[in-house]
């Protein structure tokens, strides 16, 4: 199933492992960061009785 | 209907809300096919060898790390002639994004330039501008993180994003104003008659597809924490002052 990728193997590998790694990072801490608020926001909206987004 | 009714925050809400869903799939159904497909059953170039299945990541994400500056720009225009807060929240919202693409271009450029030219780097026009351009999203985000003052953030940054756009425009068309450097010219192009083979760029425009339809969930979701987290502020405000 693994392509045979010669004597490049190196650098095509880091590279799907890399861009991958950084994608998967700005997916995750983007997603973290939007859990983290709206549990921030629905305390704080609770507490005063004001519900609007 | 007018776009104008999308600067309402609860009605960005309301349709981000229903339409995320359904982008984050198309996402990560063209993302999965285009590399999947690049990585496995595309053949190496005869000359470059396996190294061209580093285009299906490569191309897609330089391309979006100058169209997200472009997006960003038209969003703090926007900002900055009729004041809707959504457009320069979703240019805030973009930065990071815009920036994880320009890191994963060079990166990627980096790991094939060395077998290729036999250097990581080169102070090529193109690479040069592109680098100037990665400097330019870091100093947009730090410039929003350092003024407390929402509006006035948006205004400065919506300045600065104008003064980087000139980078973005170089960083595209740095092969084709000079004639020189190391990096070749676009590999897929609209005015050119032939571009790359079949059997590479109908997974490279799937890829590229992938890449403009997470920039797209990305910015959408990241907006959405933007305008709660704006709401938050507001109600900790109040809280505080009552």
């Amino acid at each position: 199933m693994m392509p045979d990728l010669g004597k490049y193997a190196g650098p095509v590998l880091w590279s799907y492992a890399t861009g991958a790694a950084i994608i998967l990072i700005l997916v995750a801490l983007s997603w973290w960061q939007g859990r983290r608020v709206s549990r921030a926001l629905a305390a704080a909206e609770a507490r005063l009785g004001d519900h609007d987004v | 209907m007018s776009i104008w009714e999308y600067a309402n925050p609860k009605r960005f809400m309301q349709t981000t809300a229903a339409i995320l869903p359904w982008v984050a799939a198309l996402t990560a159904i063209c993302l999965a096919v285009g590399l999947v497909w690049g990585f496995f059953f595309t053949p190496d170039d005869f000359r470059q060898g396996s190294t061209v299945k580093i285009i299906y990541l490569h191309v897609p994400a330089a391309m979006m790390s100058i169209n997200a500056w472009g997006m960003m720009l038209v969003a703090s225009l926007v900002w900055l002639v009729r004041r809707h807060h959504v457009s320069s929240l979703a240019a805030k919202a973009a930065a990071p994004v815009g920036l994880a693409f320009t890191v994963v271009a060079l990166v990627t450029g980096a790991l094939w330039g060395q077998p290729m030219w036999g250097t990581w780097w080169a102070w090529d026009p193109r690479l040069t501008s592109f680098l100037v351009l990665t400097l330019f999203y870091l100093g947009y985000i730090a410039l929003w993180s350092a003024i407390e003052d929402p509006d006035t953030a948006a205004d400065l940054t919506a300045v600065l994003c104008m003064v980087g756009s000139v980078f973005a425009v170089l960083s595209r068309y740095a092969v084709n104003f000079w004639n020189e450097g190391l990096h070749e010219g676009a590999t897929l192009s609209l005015d050119k008659e032939e571009n790359i083979s079949d059997v590479f760029w109908v997974p490279l425009v799937i890829s590229i597809a992938g890449f403009v339809l997470l920039f797209v969930t990305m910015v959408l979701m990241r907006t959405r924490t933007e305008i709660r987290a704006r709401r938050l502020a507001a109600l900790l405000l109040r809280e505080a002052r009552a």
